[in-house]
This record gives structure tokens, sequence and C-alpha cells, in this order.
């Protein structure tokens, strides 16, 4: 069993000592020897004898299987370009967008055209090649109606909660439609403008204070009131 | 001719009134730009630096690009305004210099192969000299570094030891390192106790040499506690209900 010196939840920096002998490690943390280091700039996760540190900050960095909102930035012969805020340009093929396709008689902007915003997945990504997209499955593809919402990337789990907790939260509060990609960008329908923008307001509110404690229930307090003095 | 003037004092105080192992007065400030990834200002005295970080991001031009890991881009320059004469803006000899040993120094903390075919583009923009402008752009950097999330082993602190007629002194100023023997920066990766950057202009026996080191770790150590500070501070500062 080996000590561990932070508490959870606790700020660390890069650099900072985390553990010492033998701990389990987890994301963004590095061994030299003996001791545990953080490798970032983030809050410290304990768990028995466990310890990792969920990032405050950085951008988006693709993994397989992440459902992302992407904007077309270009669009060639047989496939589109899409920007989803990474450090790569992903692609979305074709014959992953659309059943059946002739590149001599049909062109591709007829369906998806430049700044067109899709929902869609990354079905392939590793160190050697960028990110493949798909919009063939449940709920992904072409984004026609609502806005898009940038957030911070690192602040992606904060707005989705423990077991879904905040999003469920914001969605039975404000009755809109929310779907989060994990890039960060978060695209939303509401029933009115004003419901709308405390919806905004309360996603840039998570952004903002996603490192202090009790943060669902003053987001919940906070639509409340902003309903409250919006319908006045 | 300038007369030389008087650096170290009778009662051993040096021409601002520090002594000689004393650091002028620091001030640290993460995320001042709102654009950058990450970004901070530090102070040491008159010396005044702004760091910028952006990324990882795609690479341009194309064929710069690593296939194993991140390539770090650095550009140290100071502001026209800098210096009491104009300083053309033009990258200098030593403006080129110092954006490659300052690059150097942060590979060795980055982890760059987390991100293969991206770039780290750091800028380091000196708007007030007065000596210690590698030390200061470096600690600027490394701080802008972790406030853009970048993976590091850990944080970068620097500073110059000075020889000052035959005095060992700590963070040297413009005056000191025109009129001193030597002039010594240090930057070190503190918890993990490892030198990343090391120069010495000027001439020191061995056991100078020594005393030099200890007395660029000690301040090494307590830049590095200001910089914890300073990133702990940008998460506090928001208000509590």
């Amino acid at each position: 069993m080996g000590k561990i010196y932070v508490a959870n939840r606790q700020l660390v920096r890069p650099g900072d000592l985390l553990a010492e002998g033998d701990v389990e490690v987890g994301d963004y943390t590095y061994r030299v020897g003996d001791k545990v280091y953080s490798l970032i700039l983030g809050l410290a996760s304990v768990d028995d004898n466990r310890v990792a540190v969920i990032p405050l900050e950085g951008t988006y960095f693709p993994k397989e299987g992440d459902i992302v909102i992407g904007m077309i930035i270009n669009v060639g012969i047989t496939n589109w370009v899409v920007d989803i805020r990474g450090p790569y340009k992903a692609v979305l093929n074709a014959s992953e967008a659309l059943e059946s396709f002739n590149p001599i008689t049909d062109d591709l902007r007829n369906y998806l055209d430049i700044g067109d915003y899709i929902v869609a997945k990354i079905i392939i990504f590793d160190r050697s090649r960028g990110p493949i997209l798909t919009i063939k499955g449940k709920g992904l593809g072409k984004i026609t109606e609502g806005i898009i919402v940038d957030i911070k990337p690192s602040r992606v789990p904060k707005v989705i909660g423990k077991k879904k907790s905040m999003i469920t939260t914001l969605i039975e509060l404000t009755g809109c439609n929310i779907i989060v990609g994990q890039n960060g960008r978060i695209w939303i329908r509401c029933p009115s403008k004003k419901v709308e923008n405390v919806l905004v307001r309360a996603i840039k509110k998570i952004e903002a204070e996603a490192h202090i404690p009790g943060l669902t229930e003053r987001i919940k307090r906070f639509i409340d009131e902003e309903l409250r003095s919006e319908e006045k | 001719m300038i007369e030389k003037p008087v650096l170290i004092k009778e009662d051993g105080t040096r021409h601002d009134g520090r002594k000689s192992e004393e650091l002028r007065p620091i001030r640290m400030e993460v995320g001042v730009l709102k654009n950058a990834d990450g970004s901070a200002l530090v102070e040491f005295g008159r010396t005044k630096v702004i760091a910028a970080v952006y990324g990882p991001r795609e690479i341009h031009p194309k064929h710069m690009t690593l296939p194993d890991r991140a390539l770090i881009r650095c550009r140290y320059h100071m502001a026209p305004f800098s210096t009491s004469e104009r300083k053309s803006p033009a990258p200098s000899r030593r403006e080129v210099e110092l954006s490659k040993v300052i690059r150097e120094a942060l590979e060795a903390t980055v982890f760059t192969d987390l991100y293969p075919r991206t770039t780290i583009d750091v800028f380091i923009e000196v708007l007030q000299a007065d000596g210690g402008t590698r030390t200061t752009g470096l600690t600027a950097a490394s701080l802008a570094l972790a406030d853009a999330g970048i993976p590091m082993r850990d944080l970068v602190a620097a500073v110059a030891v000075g020889k000052v007629n035959g005095v060992l002194v700590l963070d040297i100023d413009e005056l000191e390192d025109e009129y001193g023997e030597a002039d010594m920066p240090v930057a070190m990766m503190p918890s993990l106790g490892k030198i990343v950057l090391l120069q010495l202009n000027g001439v020191l026996t061995p056991e100078e040499f020594k005393k030099a080191l200890e007395l660029a770790k000690k301040g090494i150590n307590e830049i590095y506690r200001l910089q914890k500070e300073a990133l702990t501070k940008k998460y506090l500062s928001y208000p509590e209900e």
C-alpha cells in the first residue's frame, strides 16, 4: 500500500507530487522511480489506492468512438473535410454519409456544404492517421435547427455530470433538447428564445465554475431564478 | 567614458538596495490573453515578459510535421520599446539563439510524444527589459504551457546568478550584467531536480561555480513556489457564493 499525498478534488499542477510507493495510477500522472507526479493542471481524483488527474484545460484530442459536433470546411469529390476543434482535420467519406453515391453524376455539396454542422462519430483514429467520421447511426447526421454553443473541451464531463446527472437536470428544467459533443460543442434546441438564452447562460456558468463543488445545486437554483425573471 | 557605477555598497547591499541573495520583486499572472490557449505575464523587478501558447494544433507549413511527436516552436522576441534605445523589431542573432535554448529547455519538460503530427507554438514577448529576460521568459513560457493544459513533467523555473565586484549575487539586472564579471542563467525542473538550461558568460572558478549553482537553486525554489501560487490563484479568483 502506497501513500497518497493529495485529497480528492484538490487542485494539482504539473510536477506536483501525488503519491509514493505502491499505488494504482490513472490518466495524466507519471512515475519517476517510486514517486507519482501530476502531468497537468487539473483536479486530483483519489479513490482508495488509486490516483488520477482530471484536466482543467486543454484542447480536444480525438478518441475512437467519440460523438463530436463538426463543421464542414471543405468539400471534395468523394469526401468532406470536417473541423472538430482538434489538432487534426477529420474526414467524412461519402460512403459513411450516403447509401449510394456516384461521383460522376452527383455533387457532394447537394448534401453537405461548407459551414454545415454535423453530429458525427469517430470510427477510426490512431497516431498515424487523422480521424475518420461517420454520420450513419442513431442520432447522427446534419444539424438543421437550433444553435451551437462552444465550451472548453475539458468541461464536457461537467456538463454531462456523474451518471448524466447534470445534463438530465438541464433537460428537465428547460425542456430543451441537448446534444453534447465530446469536442466541446453543444447543440441545443429549445421551445423558445427566452429559454434558450437561459440555457446558454447556464452552460457558460458550468464552464466557468466547473472546479467549485456543489455545481448541480447551484445550476438548478440559477436556472429557476433566471426562468422566473425571464417570464416577467 | 562613463564611470563604473557602485554595484556593491559598503554595507554589502546592491545598487538597488537588495542583499546579495535576494530576488527582485516578482509578480506572476496566468491567463492574461483570451485568444491564446495558455498565457502568462511575469515581472522580475523592471523586467516584464508576456508568453502565449497555442496548441497542440495543426502544423503549417506541413513539411515540418514530425510523425512521432509534437513539434515545439518557440519565438523569443523583444519589443522595439522594451529597451531605452529602440530595438529593431527584426529578430536579431541573439534572439534566434535564445529562442533555440528556451525551446530546448521546454522540450525537456513537455510530453511531445502524446501529440504526433501537431505543433505547440510558444511566443515570448519581452515588453520591458532590465536583465534576466531569458529566465523570465522561460518562467512565463512554462506557466503558459501549464495554463494551456499541456502535459509536462514539471514547471520550469529560471533565474540568473552573477558575479559582481567578486561577490556572487542572485537575479542580476541589466546594470549588474553590464558591469559585472559573470552572468549565469540557470533553469530547472525543481520537483525532479533536473537542470534544463545552464549558460555562463564570464569567468567563475570551480568553487564559485558550485556556489553559484546552489544560490540559483535557492532562487529557483522560491520562483517555483510563486509559479504554483499563480496557477492556483487563477482558479480561486472566481466568486464563491
